[in-house]
Order: structure tokens, then sequence, then C-alpha cells
């Protein structure tokens, strides 16, 4: 068994940073620090690269065939689109939640919450695992709900449950930064509010960093916002501004902003 | 009937009416008073009650057409062509009216579209039932025991059987099977999840082209490529196996592909985003997800090579005594075996042509039993993909 070692949020540090599909330049100019155990919420209209932004933040982004990237990407202080950088030890550090929930098939709850340390390889005591697993679980607020069937299929949950259990999921691995695109879009406003609080306590370890559309849940939930906006299809998202969402919501400096945070867009 | 407007009773569908709690006349909302004339609107009458006709109408027209098809026949003389097709086409005739009198177009027309499915369902079944009733009827001859314990080592005349060919049809499938699934499930997963522009589009190209060879040509293949070896007139169970791959590799490449598509990219991101790696997310998470179906793929391309005849004629050839070693001289199967007993059966040949029905049985109930067996994986295997 490999040692293991300390881990702690981590700082996010994007400078110049462009995104591309092809030749077309869909996010331009990111300069922008995401601070540790906050939660920093992305908001803006559809397609203004919100989405795409936070994808780079993990390498996800070059998934698409003839995506790439240009500028910098600090975690703490390792870029993570440097020369030498393994795409896959990156994803180690900074785990996603996505839009819906997607739980392993095949595999039981147990197994879908162990399944970032199975599928590693890692070589752990049975023991540990359990300990892991129960830890993620309660830390994702479904250990109660699911204990008594821990070898059951995860996809047998209810949506809230099973994105409460990709959380559980995600945190198994213990990253440093978390990214949650739109975790509670798909699900009830219980379970939406489980997700939010399940936030709040999630900052204490990790850094966050959530896109939303649902601006009540931004202002709930986030420590930062950052508004993206587009000039027009075509043409390339970028960063507004970003500051403290209480100074965002009430009086941002943009004109822009505070027409998209007041409703009236466009 | 049906062009007639609908009824509107404007006392009825009225504003007024439709809130039963209206207020009394000297208290009406002002509103409601100075509301705007409704506009008029228009459009085809719908009759949503109507008349339907009973269940067994479908069964009445058809035994109707029968009748009158008898009475024709009674004149014209007897036919079973004449009679089926003319049942058939009646019938369906005779009740596309009656419905369209009774029930309106629409439903005629419902009626009509149904009465074609079932018939054309029927008519290609028809093959398939009299061709399992042929095979049943004349197999069961022999389908006893001598048949599966004897070969047909010494054997002239009555008696003898075929384990020999169902030990070879069995040993030749399965090496068959051992070659191409590796191959044709790996060369899936390179089109499906690594592949890209030119070379997947010429694999995929050549793959469609492979679909296409006439199975002698795979015979033809394999006895090239061994007697290059070998030198000519080699015969081995294994050169069957061979020519057998070059026709199931790319049933298998198209079916796994087909399950490896169907496997949503919210896993595999699901996978990456825990920084498992790529070849990883395929065997573990992948191909776990789409393991029912490709098994189901495998099944079904053995079921479809399994009775080919042209291709181990010519690289396994013929024989009457038990062979199991696919590397060494000839070994029979069964597709062949019905083949030769049938075609140069001997004197006196009813053994012989029996022996070939029983052969033709055999083949079809291990394929039947394939078949279900595919089913069964896929209910047990089988995930259920949103």
């Amino acid at each position: 068994m490999t040692a293991l070692a300390e881990v702690a949020a981590k700082t996010v540090r994007i400078s110049d940073l462009n995104l591309y599909y092809g030749t077309f330049l869909a996010v331009k100019d990111v300069n922008v620090t995401i601070q540790p155990n906050k939660v920093t919420a992305l908001i803006g209209s559809s397609g203004c690269g919100k989405s795409t932004f936070l994808r780079s933040l993990n390498r996800m982004h070059e998934l698409v065939l003839g995506a790439y990237v240009t500028g910098e990407v600090l975690l703490d202080d390792v870029d993570i689109y440097g020369a030498g950088t393994d795409p896959v030890a990156v994803r180690r550090q900074v785990g996603m939640v996505f839009q819906a929930p997607n739980p392993f098939p095949t595999m039981s709850i147990y197994d879908n919450v162990a399944a970032g340390l199975k599928l590693n390889s890692r070589r752990m005591k049975r023991a540990d695992m359990d300990e892991i697993v129960e830890r993620s679980l309660r830390g994702a607020h479904l250990w109660d709900e699911v204990k008594d069937r821990l070898g059951k299929p995860g996809m047998g949950l209810s949506g809230g449950q099973q994105q409460r259990l990709c959380i559980a999921r995600a945190t198994a691995v213990e990253p440093d930064v978390l990214l949650m695109d739109e975790p509670a879009s798909a699900l009830d406003p219980i379970s939406t509010l489980a997700i939010e609080d399940l936030i709040g306590e999630l900052k204490k370890e990790y850094t966050i960093v959530i896109v939303t559309h649902n601006m009540q849940q931004a202002s709930r939930s986030s420590d930062m916002t950052a508004f993206f906006n587009i000039e027009g299809t075509g043409k390339p998202g970028r960063l507004v501004e970003i500051d403290t969402t209480e100074k965002i919501f009430s009086n941002p400096s943009k004109q822009e902003t505070e027409d998209y945070v007041s409703g009236r867009f466009g | 009937m049906s062009t007639e407007p609908t009824e509107r009773d404007p006392e009825v569908t009225g504003p007024a009416s439709r809130e039963p709690n209206a207020a009394p006349p000297g208290r009406v909302a002002p509103a409601l008073v100075d509301a705007p004339p409704r506009p008029v609107r228009h459009r085809p009458p719908a009759r949503i009650a109507g008349v339907v006709l009973p269940a067994w109408a479908p069964w009445l027209a058809v035994a109707g057409a029968a009748l009158l098809m008898l009475l024709v026949s009674l004149i014209i003389g007897f036919s079973v062509g004449l009679f089926v097709v003319g049942t058939v086409v009646l019938g369906g005739i005779g009740q596309y009216g009656w419905s369209r009198a009774v029930e309106g177009p629409r439903r005629a027309t419902d009626r009509g579209v149904t009465y074609t499915i079932v018939a054309a369902f029927a008519l290609a079944l028809t093959p398939l039932v009299s061709l399992l009733y042929t095979v049943i009827q004349r197999g069961l001859a022999r389908f006893d025991e001598q048949f599966f314990t004897w070969s047909m080592r010494g054997v002239i005349g009555e008696g003898g059987g075929a384990i020999h060919a169902i030990y070879g049809t069995l040993i030749i499938t399965g090496c068959a099977t051992l070659i191409s699934v590796p191959i044709g499930i790996m060369s899936a997963i390179y089109l499906q999840e690594y592949g890209t522009g030119r070379l997947k589009r010429s694999l995929t190209f050549f793959v469609d082209v492979m679909t296409g060879i006439p199975s002698i040509v795979a015979g033809l293949f394999a006895f090239a490529l061994f007697s290059i070896f070998y030198g000519p007139g080699v015969r081995m169970g294994i050169m069957g196996s061979v020519a057998l791959s070059v026709l199931m590799i790319p049933i298998v490449v198209r079916s796994t592909e087909e399950m490896l598509r169907v496997v949503p990219d919210s896993l595999r991101e699901a996978s990456y985003a825990l920084g498992v790696p790529k070849w990883r997310t395929i065997t573990k998470v992948v191909l776990p997800t789409a393991l029912g179906g490709i098994v189901t793929g495998v099944v079904l391309a053995i079921a479809r090579i399994i009775g080919e005849t042209a291709p181990l004629l010519i690289t396994t050839g013929v024989v009457t005594s038990v062979n199991t070693n696919p590397f060494d001289g000839r070994m029979n199967n069964l597709a062949v075996y019905a083949f030769s007993s049938y075609k140069s059966p001997g004197v006196p040949p009813q053994p012989s042509i029996d022996r070939a029905w029983t052969a033709a049985l055999v083949l079809i109930l291990i394929v039947c039993v394939l078949n279900v067996a595919a089913r069964l994986i896929y209910r047990r295997f089988g995930t259920e993909i949103r």
C-alpha cells in the first residue's frame, strides 16, 4: 500500500485561459483566482461557456475531439496544462459531479462509492475500504438511507439519492477541488436543498466550483460568484466579473451583471 | 353522415353555464358583461362517440371470405392456392368495407393496415413452420440413442450415428469462437473507443465488406492459406475454424460496436473524473455495462455460422470416424454430414436419408438452444441503460 499524504483544499489560479473547440474559440481570456475552502458559483446564460470553463479545470475539456486550451491553470503552484502533467493525475485531485446523476449501472451502492479506489487499483484492506465508503456516504448525507442496502444496485435509488451517491463517489478519492456542473438542476426542491446543505459542509474540506442556472441557489450556497456572458452567437464567452456573492447580487460593478442578476437580461 | 356539422348548443357551451356557481342575474360581474364576443372558430367535425365493430368481426370477415371461396370452388374447381389467396384478399377487402360503412374511414384504415401486417407476418412465417414441420417429422425417425452414440465407422446401410459429426461441429465452432471473439471485441473497442479519421473509416468499410463475403470464398481462403504451409490437399478441423472465423469476426465486430455505442458517455466521463485511466474505464466500466449485449451478439454470431456447409466441405472434408483433434486430419460436422448423407446415400438409400434429416434436426436444436441461451444471458447480465 502506498503511503498516504495529507491533502488539503487547493487554490486554483487561472491566467489568460482560452478554450477552443477546433477553430472555434469558446471562452476567451479568463483570469481569475478560485480560493480554497470557498464555494465559487459560475452564473450566466446558456452557451456562455460556464460548463466548458468548468471542464477545463480538470482537463475534461480535451475529451471532446479537437478541443484544446491555451493559457495556464495553476493548482496551488503546479500548471495542470504543463508539458509533463498527466491528465489522469489531475483528475484524481480535481473531482467532478455532473448535471445528471450517473452512477455506474453495473455496480452496487458500495462499489459505486468505492469505484474511484477500486478502478485505480489501490490495494487496500476491506476494513479501510469500508471506512472510506461509510465516511463518504455520511459526508453526502446518504449513509442512513442506504446503510442497509449497500449491496443493492446504485440505479435503484431516487434521482436525488443518486446525485448524492455521485457526490460520495467523487469525495471518496479525496480530491482537493470539487467541480459541480449544475448538480441540482435535475432534482426536486427538497433534494436540491439537501445538495445545497451538503455543498455548505463540503467547503470545509474542498475548494468547490459550481455551475448553476439558479440565481437563488448561487446566492444561497456560494461565497464568490463569477458572471460569464457572451456577446452573441458565434462569439466567445468571457468572464465579466467575479466578486463576493453578496456584492454581485446587490451591487455589482458592471451594468450587464446587474441586468442579468436582476432579471433584465438582453 | 360524417360531413354533418357537430351540434353545438350555445346554451351548453356558453360562458355563463360553464360556471355552475355563476352569480345571480342582478349581481353579474362587470367583466362578464363587457366580455367581447367569442371569436368564431372552425375545424372539421370530430366524432368522439361512435359505433365499433365487435371483437370477432375480423374473424367473421375471413370466415365469410372462405365460405365465398368455397362456393366459387364448386363452380370452377378447387385449388388450394386460389382458395388461400382468395380468402386472405377477400377477407381483407370485406373487413375494410364493412368497417368503413359502420365505423368510418379512420378506423377502417386502421383495420386495413393491421390486417395487412398480420397477413404479411403469417406469410413470412409459413416457410419457417413448414420447414420445422418437415425436419421434425422426417428427423424423428432416427432421433434415437444410437444416433448420439455411434459414428459412421464401418456402418453400411441401417444404423450408425453422428457422434463424430456432433463432436466436429462443436469443436470446429468452438475454435472459430475462440479465434473470433477476442479479435472481434478488440477491433470493436478500437473502432468505438479509440479510432479516429481515415484508419477508422477504412476499417469500418472493410468490416462491412467482410460481412458480405460469400461463405465459399472464406472456405477457399482458409484452404489456400493452409495449402501454403502444408501442401495441397490438406484437411484439418482448424482450417474450418479459420474459414468460419472469417465469417464470424465481422458479425462480432458489428454487434459489439453497437453495444459499446449505447453505453452513455456520461459513464465514461464519470470514470475519467475519478482519475481512472482510459483503458481501465473501458475494461471496468464500459465493457461490463455492455456485457449482456456483447455476449448475446457473440451467441447469435455462433448460431449464424454453426450451420455453414460450403467452407467446411473443402476445408475439413468428410470422414466417418470420431476425430477430436482439430490439428490432425479430417473432421466431420453436422452440416456436411447431412449434405453428404443425402447426396450419396448408397444402397439402400433410406437409412442414409433418414440420418441426414436427423442431423438437420439436431443442428436446428443446437441453434435453438443457443438462441434461448442468448436471451437468458441478456436477461441475467443485461444492464438497463438509460
